[in-house]
């Protein structure tokens, strides 16, 4: 293993827990309040929210390359008045992979919310306590298995996004080659053996990573709901 | 005095509906709310804690003004200092018995005055189990003394029995007495079971389609139109009375030496409660 691929794996995990973590911190205050809300436009923002399940990668890449040119309006803007350069660049990798891996968190702590017995959090309310701790101390840690699960397919599927990262974010070693990109380039540059070792080192780890989840889930599910 | 006065549209399984009442509880009154489902018992008790809001209304608690609709005045749950607890008991799964108390304790609050709640309702072997542990007797047992954390002046009870069997709801009965008299609570208790009310209630609101029926002491609303019937089995039979366990309720009934010799123990008899409340053997 030389240094250009465990640079490039490295590149892959800061880029996956760094995207989860931002993930992490939208999605529930967002995934609460699609749970909680039955406002006209709750529709609206579950469509938005899962477009990138459906929408092909290159599409959604297509886009953000647009809008985060530097030659078009908010590429401009943010290189004139912030200094920040989204294309071609690790930020802006993390940008789109926040949008294209939100209803992977969203969706399982949203559905975590919505199955717990609404009893739970009025029985807070009239133990006179505030929405936020009920939320802290009720609600969370009673869906658990909701929060890892969203957190470990929004860090798999950033690790798994190529559409998305090759539009924007092109094929930069150290900043913007991710491990599916260099597989994709191994491949292409017929060096067989190189794109082997990613592609195993990335079927372990999901494996592991799955195993993992399912098995904390389970033994979670047995302890406190006694199923 | 808690003064209460709600107007609110509902939807109910039997149609358009309109909740109406105006209703007065007076302090360390145990009083029911009593109604076949759908006639708006739990729209008034979620009213009164603050999980629902009427259309127009009025809820008064002592010099507290928990909503006024007129003057925009709405209280919200975690202020309104009282104890609430569901059919389905919901106690936090997360933690153990314990903790569940020690959530409920307000800021300042020390956690010694957990020990007398735990004490009476006999839950010090029960501390440190989680609630899946534990059978529904005991988490409505936890769920009660939860609710009494805070120390309220109102707890509500929404039909918090009707998922246990009959033993234990005699037994529950009576721990909702002792705190009822323990702690000085004005207590407003949901039901839709004729027994629990007789044993429980101080005095009965019978509710129909969302309007007020009747006030009054329970034999008196329950045996609109006529008398109560109630069938038993008589438990024991003492000088002067038989002791008729009606449903999960005790109930002593008056017997004259002279018929004592016709009834035993384990007999199935009638009962009528009679509009002063005096129970009576029915000779059919």
């Amino acid at each position: 293993m030389n240094e250009a691929f465990l640079e490039t794996l490295w590149l892959t995990f800061r880029l996956a827990s760094t995207t989860m973590a931002i993930l992490l911190v939208l999605g529930i205050p967002l995934a609460y309040v699609l749970a909680a809300s039955r406002a006209w436009y709750k529709p609206l923002v579950e469509a938005l929210v899962s477009m990138p399940l459906v929408l092909p990668p290159t599409v959604l890449g297509f886009y953000l390359l647009i809008a985060f040119s530097p030659d078009k309006a908010l590429g401009n803007w943010l290189l004139e008045h912030l200094d920040i350069r989204l294309v071609f660049t690790f930020p802006g990798l993390v940008l789109g992979s926040i949008i294209y891996s939100l209803p992977f968190m969203v969706q399982p702590i949203q559905a975590g919310f919505e199955n717990l017995p609404p009893h739970l959090a009025e029985a807070s309310y009239t133990l006179g306590k505030s929405r936020r701790t009920t939320l802290f101390r009720v609600l969370l840690p009673n869906i658990k298995p909701a929060l890892l699960t969203g957190m470990v397919l929004s860090f798999a599927h950033t690790v798994g996004e190529f559409g998305v990262i090759l539009m924007i974010g092109g094929n930069i070693p150290g900043e913007t080659r991710v491990a599916s990109i260099a597989i994709y380039d191994e491949v292409e540059g017929l060096n067989y053996a190189v794109a082997h070792q990613y592609a195993a080192v990335l079927v372990a780890f999901t494996f592991l990573i799955l195993l993992t989840v399912y098995t904390i889930n389970r033994s979670f599910i047995k302890r406190q709901w006694g199923a | 005095m808690m003064q209460i006065e709600l107007y609110h549209p509902l939807w109910s399984a039997a149609g358009r509906m309109v909740l109406d009442l105006r209703l007065e509880v007076q302090p360390g009154e145990l009083l029911a709310v009593y109604g076949p489902s759908g006639s708006g018992k739990t729209t008034l008790l979620r009213m009164l804690a603050g999980l629902a809001h009427p259309e127009r209304g009025l809820i008064r608690f002592g010099e507290e003004v928990w909503l006024d609709t007129k003057k925009r005045w709405v209280v919200p749950t975690k202020r309104r200092k009282l104890g609430l607890v569901f059919q389905e008991y919901a106690l936090f799964p997360n933690m153990t018995v314990r903790k569940n108390l020690e959530y409920a304790l307000e800021r300042g609050q020390p956690k010694s005055e957990i020990a007398e709640l735990m004490h009476i309702m006999e839950l010090e072997e029960l501390a440190d189990r989680y609630p899946a542990k534990l059978s529904g007797g005991q988490q409505q047992r936890v769920a009660l003394a939860r609710a009494l954390v805070r120390r309220p002046h109102l707890l509500l009870l929404d039909e918090p029995l009707s998922a246990l069997d009959t033993e234990m709801r005699f037994r529950l009965q009576e721990y909702i007495l002792e705190l009822h008299k323990a702690y000085s609570l004005t207590t407003i208790l949901v039901s839709h079971d004729v027994h629990e009310v007789i044993r429980l209630a101080d005095r009965v609101v019978l509710l129909e389609e969302g309007k007020i029926r009747e006030v009054g002491g329970a034999a008196q609303v329950l045996s609109l139109p006529g008398w109560v019937r109630l069938e038993g089995v008589v438990s024991r039979i003492i000088p002067g009375a038989a002791v008729v366990i009606v449903g999960s309720t005790e109930l002593q009934v008056a017997l004259p030496a002279e018929l004592a010799q016709h009834l035993r123990e384990g007999d199935t008899v009638k009962v009528a409660l009679q509009p002063s409340g005096q129970p009576a053997l029915l000779w059919e």
